[in-house]
């Protein structure tokens, strides 16, 4: 397998403290992978660091492309679409506008147009509220709308923080099943930081674990589903 | 009854040019959380590019739009160089450099065509509209060019994708970065709108006023109180300020308190504003659901 993103040595700072030590990551082209840990592990910085969102050091490479000096736009504009923790909602826009944003950096009209209606095919609840201010939909449709606009933009990696944070067991089933349509059908890479480890082992097929910034264990998802120790020492079921 | 219907025609006039000063200032508020004292000085030099141009013989509208163009770029250009190094600086930093650039523009205009008053022509004859005194053709033709103004700018921001990221960009930088957009470009063009929309209501206000280099010190006022009786974060709500405030301040000056007292009247009625309505009176609170 080809990796579409690898990672080397990649270090993260908030001020003087360091958040990230020497991370190794493999992403493979047309595979999910996870990362996981516990809270304040640096899952979101690791994501923020790939998005040069946080001072960083290390290197990045998307398809054999140097993007670590680049800038979180032009990343995006290389195809990493990022759903950040918080889900970065437009709260002031309507849940078309949110979507149609997309369109200024699409040169495509035509193929966005037809993005735009398959959005709606994958996220019906969406259409329905298509006029309705973004910061009055529910959590659960928030995230849909987060996934839906990364979608926008036709990425082919797609990097999601928590997209079941907060949100109720039916709801967080639906958006996975998503996801996973989104990889299978529409042939986009994933990198997934996942509180609830079951949930994000079933999706992803391979697996970092992170521990205060530091890869501690990876390995094939099977591997680590079927492995009980490894499952009792670090994801704690 | 005839006198108060021209006090209302006056103040609408003055009012169109106060939301177009509103309206600048809220245009880099919404996007930086700034608020640029040098708005009225960079209107004014405009204005005098605008009057070199005429002088040298260029058909009015042609001057009419090229200075727009030519402020347009220097918003842009000074928000590239001086104001994108500045991104992080504290507060007090940039409130320095924007009264720093106030008085460069002031001084450099005073140098170039002296601190003499000039007439500024107006492309509208001031003769009576409908012979009763009522409404002049001067001042319907602010008003006229204000809203056309007013309306293309609706488009743009309401019916373009660029427009569309602008609002975005202003709302929730990094998001919009998120989504692709080059958030530091948008602030430098809300910079170049911003100095375009003021060009606009220098060139209007001049042959009012007439021009000089302390022409849109008053007016600055104004347009600031516009913008914070209609809601400072709030594109349109600043625009019914300016002209509240332009309606107002005739009719209270005209009845009430006198012409010398004018501009005080305006900060009164900011205070009286802020203190029942802190987000102004059109102060739009975003429903938010946590
Ligand atoms: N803006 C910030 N300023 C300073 N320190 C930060 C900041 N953001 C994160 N940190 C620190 O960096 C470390 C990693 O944080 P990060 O947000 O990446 O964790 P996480 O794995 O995503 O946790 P969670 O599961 O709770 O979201 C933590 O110790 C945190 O306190
Ligand atoms: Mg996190």
């Amino acid at each position: 397998m080809t990796a579409i993103l690898q990672v080397k040595g990649l270090s993260a700072w908030y001020g003087q403290s360091r958040a990230l030590f020497d991370l190794d990551l493999n992403i493979e082209q047309g595979g999910v992978t996870a990362l996981l840990g516990a809270n304040g592990a640096g899952k979101t910085t690791s994501l923020r660091a790939i998005c040069n969102m946080v001072r960083r050091t290390g290197t990045t490479t998307m398809d054999g492309t140097d993007i670590s000096r680049r800038t979180t736009e032009d990343i995006v504009r290389l195809g990493v679409a990022h759903v950040p923790e918080g889900r970065g909602t437009f709260v002031a826009l309507t849940v078309e506008e949110n979507l149609r944003l997309a369109f200024h950096i699409r040169r495509d009209r035509k193929a966005a147009e037809r993005d735009m209606e398959k959005v709606f095919a994958y996220f019906p609840r969406l259409k329905e509220r298509i006029h309705q201010q973004a910061g009055t939909l529910s959590g659960g449709e928030q995230q849909m709308l987060a996934v839906a606009r990364a979608l926008m933009l036709a990425p082919r990696l797609m990097l999601l923080d928590e997209p079941s944070f907060g949100l109720a067991p039916l709801i967080v089933q639906e958006i996975f099943r998503i996801l996973r349509r989104i990889n299978e059908d529409e042939k986009v890479s994933m990198l997934i930081v996942e509180q609830n480890a079951a949930l994000a082992l079933e999706l992803a097929d391979h697996v970092y674990l992170l521990e205060t910034g530091k890869v501690v264990m990876s390995g094939p998802s099977d591997m680590v589903k079927n492995d009980e120790t490894l499952r009792k020492a670090y994801l704690g079921y | 009854m005839e006198f108060f219907i021209q006090q209302i025609v006056a103040g609408l006039t003055n009012g169109a040019i106060y939301a177009c000063v509103a309206l600048g200032l809220v245009m880099i508020y919404v996007s930086t959380d700034h608020i640029n004292f040098a708005q009225g000085e960079m209107a004014m030099f405009a204005t005098f590019l605008a009057w070199a141009m005429i002088d040298a013989g260029v058909p009015y509208w042609v001057a009419f739009g090229l200075t727009i163009m030519v402020a347009f770029f220097g918003g842009l250009f000074i928000q590239r160089v001086i104001l994108k190094p500045l991104e992080n600086a504290p507060v007090l930093a940039l409130v320095v450099c924007f009264i720093a650039l106030l008085s460069i523009f002031n001084a450099i205009a005073g140098m170039i065509w002296s601190f003499t008053i000039k007439q500024f022509p107006s492309p509208f004859p001031s003769r009576d509209l409908f012979g009763n005194g009522l409404v002049s053709a001067q001042q319907l033709g602010v008003v006229a060019v204000t809203l056309v103004m007013l309306g293309l700018l609706t488009v743009f921001f309401r019916y373009t994708t660029l427009g569309l990221a602008m609002r975005a960009a202003a709302q929730n930088a990094s998001s919009a970065r998120l989504m692709g957009v080059r958030v530091s470009w948008m602030l430098a063009l809300g910079w170049g709108l911003a100095s375009g929309i003021g060009a606009i209501a220098g060139m209007l206000v001049a042959p009012i006023v007439f021009l000089d280099p302390n022409m849109m010190a008053g007016i600055l006022v104004y347009g600031f109180a516009g913008a914070l009786v209609g809601g400072i974060a709030n594109p349109l709500g600043a625009v019914a300020g300016g002209f509240i405030v332009g309606v107002l301040e005739n009719l209270v000056g005209s009845y009430i308190i006198g012409n010398e007292l004018k501009l005080s009247f305006a900060l009164v009625m900011v205070i009286g504003v802020l203190l029942l309505k802190p987000a102004g009176l059109f102060g739009r609170v975003i429903v938010r659901r946590v």
